[in-house]
């Protein structure tokens, strides 16, 4: 209760001095407008936790020098609630997404931009550990973010906290990975066990007591795909497997290259937790998103060599050969546990549990 | 996985279907009645294991699907109505009412919340007192107690903010109905194992009696359902006509007790609007007088809610009746379409025109692999 007969001689007793607002309680309108406020944001927490490794001392962009002829270029933006997830958040998930996109098309990731659209009424303490777990996470891959914007939107107009990054990443391969590039004769290779980023999310976000095993698999793909553009095998096709889950990149990938592919349903890895998560709520694990598994396809000579380097690694330590590609239309089928065959297909929408 | 990897073994699939392939002498017409075996049957080809002279008809066993359209229309009310939040099970957002879905609404800026259990409703409506929270209470005899659960815990907590709209089914009258049609084929019922769970099998008795079919409380799972077909076809070339539950791992014989006394305690028998089907007589539940204080149409008043109109080019009452199969219809895969649906078995999982768009479509390669 406030008291009225405040012992003005006794300075415990007077009230607290306001706050430093800007670093210890939550976003405003004012931190977007440019001026003092938004300065001091950016010196406090994103020059704190990026630095300034281009030396751009505060101007809009950065200039570095190519290391190589060809040069790849990404940008994603990410939506997830809740903004902290088992296993990751936002932060963490915004830079290892990008960083694997520039990884699927043969680069080397080198620098990210990082543009964030604040709501009023988000904690400054979470979108400090969330900067912070960029930084980190960038870190890891060796990668550098050089650039960023920062806007800030009313309350009740966004999830907390909107980032999008974009990336740069010199290509390593003379010659173009991507689905155009894939032929009958080839071995499709799962970089660990799927569905974990989605069914964590979901629990999370929805309070599902589905126990504490299942962490997001988020993480940079840089220990297990550099090595493998650097061996010089054939890689075809590359493919991160985040929304839509293998089943939609699968597909993608078919309907471009219009090859068969045929995977085999007892092959494809998912844990028990993830298993029975996805029982229980009517979900198909190969429609699960994922943020640190990607596909890979190559001739099938060259399958084992690739699965030996892809083992050496935690992050895909279970690789696993899951189908073959053969000539064909561009469909995708499978041989079901029980020994029938059936057909994969792009799910519309999101997919939403069942009733009963 | 326990109690699944070993419903999915490849070489005991083998072995039940070789013995049904042994044991039938002519064509017979089997219907599964849940929408779950539906999806199962679709997504593992169970029936490609089948001989060709064993047809499966598809039943009406999916929620979503019968649940009528001025039902929906009534949730639209509800959810756009200022101070409402409207919680439903996920998958009954995308289904078509008269116009536009509770997905489209919700994008528009009611209030509609997706919840796992009748009990976060109940959780969001404490959270929310001067919130009026309704809940879509949709489903077949499974997910009755659990919305008997919410109203009395309602009750008991003196909640003044919180309703059903009530839709709930029952399988039995349905499957009578369709048995009574002049256009029936059916000749065997696998009967929709968790529902069993909760009721036990003896309203199925007089109905295997009264027409003469054999009824098998069956499962999910491929193992399961190709037992329920090998059971089926037993008691057909034999000629008996009996309700048999290898499904006891999960359903007892008698169901259970306190799930069907918390149904009796909270709902009571009424006739329903089955979607694309019609009225079947003491097919629905509503609640009791003493709980008519929890039921939304009451509490807030919504339009009439007796009439019931099918799509133009939509064959979803044929089809959850076993009449005709999903590819019989002249929109599947054309204008009707998961990201279009016409008719709501195009929505949901278990819904089989949703079952075969997404493993059949366009399959004639891997159908006869």
């Amino acid at each position: 209760m406030p008291d009225s007969t405040t012992d003005a001689t006794n300075p415990a007793a007077w009230p607290a001095c306001p706050a430093p607002q800007d670093m210890r309680g939550v976003i405003e309108i004012a931190h977007g407008g440019g001026g003092r406020r938004t300065h001091q944001l950016i010196a406090s927490i994103f020059n704190t936790a990026f630095g300034d490794p281009l030396n751009t001392h505060g101007h809009d962009g950065a200039v570095f020098a190519a290391e190589s002829e060809k040069i790849a270029i990404t940008t994603d933006s990410y939506v997830v609630q809740p903004l902290e997830f088992p296993g990751g958040n936002i932060g963490s998930m915004s830079v290892h997404g990008t960083i694997n996109d520039l990884l699927m098309c043969g680069a080397r990731p080198r620098y990210l931009s990082a543009a964030f659209v604040l709501e009023a009424g988000l904690q400054i303490p979470t979108l400090e550990r969330i900067v912070s777990s960029m930084r980190a996470a960038a870190d890891e891959s060796g990668v550098q973010i050089v650039t960023g914007d920062t806007k800030v939107i009313g309350r009740s107009r966004g999830d907390g906290l909107h980032i999008n990054t974009s990336g740069v990443g010199s290509v390593l391969r003379s010659h173009p990975v991507g689905p155009m590039q894939v032929t009958a004769g080839s071995s499709v290779i799962v970089s660990g066990d799927l569905g974990r980023h989605g069914v964590a999310v979901m629990s999370a976000r929805e309070s599902l007591d589905l126990g504490d095993a299942i962490l997001s698999d988020s993480s940079s793909l840089c220990p297990a795909v550099l090595p493998l553009l650097e061996s010089g095998l054939p890689i075809q096709c590359m493919r991160d497997l985040t929304r839509g889950g293998l089943a939609t990149a699968l597909v993608e990938i078919a309907r471009t290259s219009r090859t068969n592919i045929e995977l085999d349903e007892q092959d494809i890895p998912v844990s028990p937790p993830v298993r029975g998560a996805c029982e229980l709520l009517g979900l198909d694990p190969i429609y699960v998103a994922n943020e640190g598994r990607f596909v890979m396809i190559l001739p099938q000579e060259h399958a084992k060599e690739a699965l030996g380097i892809l083992r050496e690694t935690q992050i895909a330590r279970d690789a696993t050969v899951i189908g073959q590609t053969k000539e064909g239309t561009g469909r995708v089928a499978m041989k079901t546990l029980i020994g029938t065959n059936r057909v994969v297909e792009m799910i519309s929408g999101e997919q939403l549990p069942r009733i009963c | 996985m326990k109690y699944i990897d070993e419903y999915r073994d490849p070489r005991h699939a083998r072995r039940l279907a070789d013995h049904i392939a042994a044991t039938v002498t002519r064509p017979w017409t089997l219907m599964e009645v849940c929408g779950g075996q539906t999806h199962a049957i679709v997504r593992f080809g169970i029936d490609h294991l089948l001989p060709d002279s064993i047809t499966l008809a598809h039943g009406p066993g999916c929620p979503v699907c019968v649940t009528p359209v001025a039902l929906i229309d009534a949730a639209i009310h509800l959810a756009e109505r200022p101070g409402v939040i409207l919680t439903s099970f996920g998958d009954m957002l995308r289904v078509p009412g008269t116009a536009g879905n509770l997905l489209n609404r919700q994008a528009s800026g009611a209030d509609i919340r997706v919840v796992y259990s009748p009990l976060d409703a109940l959780r969001i409506a404490k959270q929310n007192p001067d919130k009026e929270v309704v809940h879509f209470a949709v489903g077949f005899e499974t997910t009755a107690p659990a919305h008997a659960l919410a109203v009395q815990q309602a009750r008991a907590s003196s909640l003044g903010n919180f309703s059903l709209l009530v839709s709930h089914v029952l399988v039995p009258p349905a499957i009578e109905s369709i048995l009574a049609s002049g256009d029936n084929r059916v000749q065997g019922f696998l009967a929709a194992g968790h529902v069993c769970t909760i009721m036990g099998q003896k309203e199925y008795e007089p109905i295997a009696q009264r027409y003469g079919v054999p009824i098998v409380i069956t499962g999910f799972e491929p193992i399961d359902i190709l037992t329920g077909v090998a059971m089926c076809i037993d008691q057909l070339e034999q000629g008996r006509a009996e309700v048999e539950n290898p499904y006891a791992r999960v359903a007892r014989n008698e169901g259970n007790a306190t799930a069907k006394d918390l149904i009796a305690e909270v709902f009571q028998v009424t006739p329903r609007q089955w979607r694309g089907i019609g009225e079947i007589a003491q097919s629905g539940l509503e609640l009791r007088p003493d709980y008519q204080a929890f039921d939304a149409t009451r509490r807030l008043g919504v339009p009439d809610l007796s009439t019931d109109s099918a799509s133009d080019g939509c064959i979803a009452g044929e089809v959850l009746q076993g009449i005709r199969r999903p590819a019989d219809c002249p929109s599947f895969g054309t204008r009707c379409t998961p990201d279009n649906p016409l008719g709501a078995p195009m929505v949901s999982d278990e819904g089989a025109c949703a079952a075969y768009y997404r493993y059949r479509r366009s399959n004639a390669e891997t159908e006869h692999a």
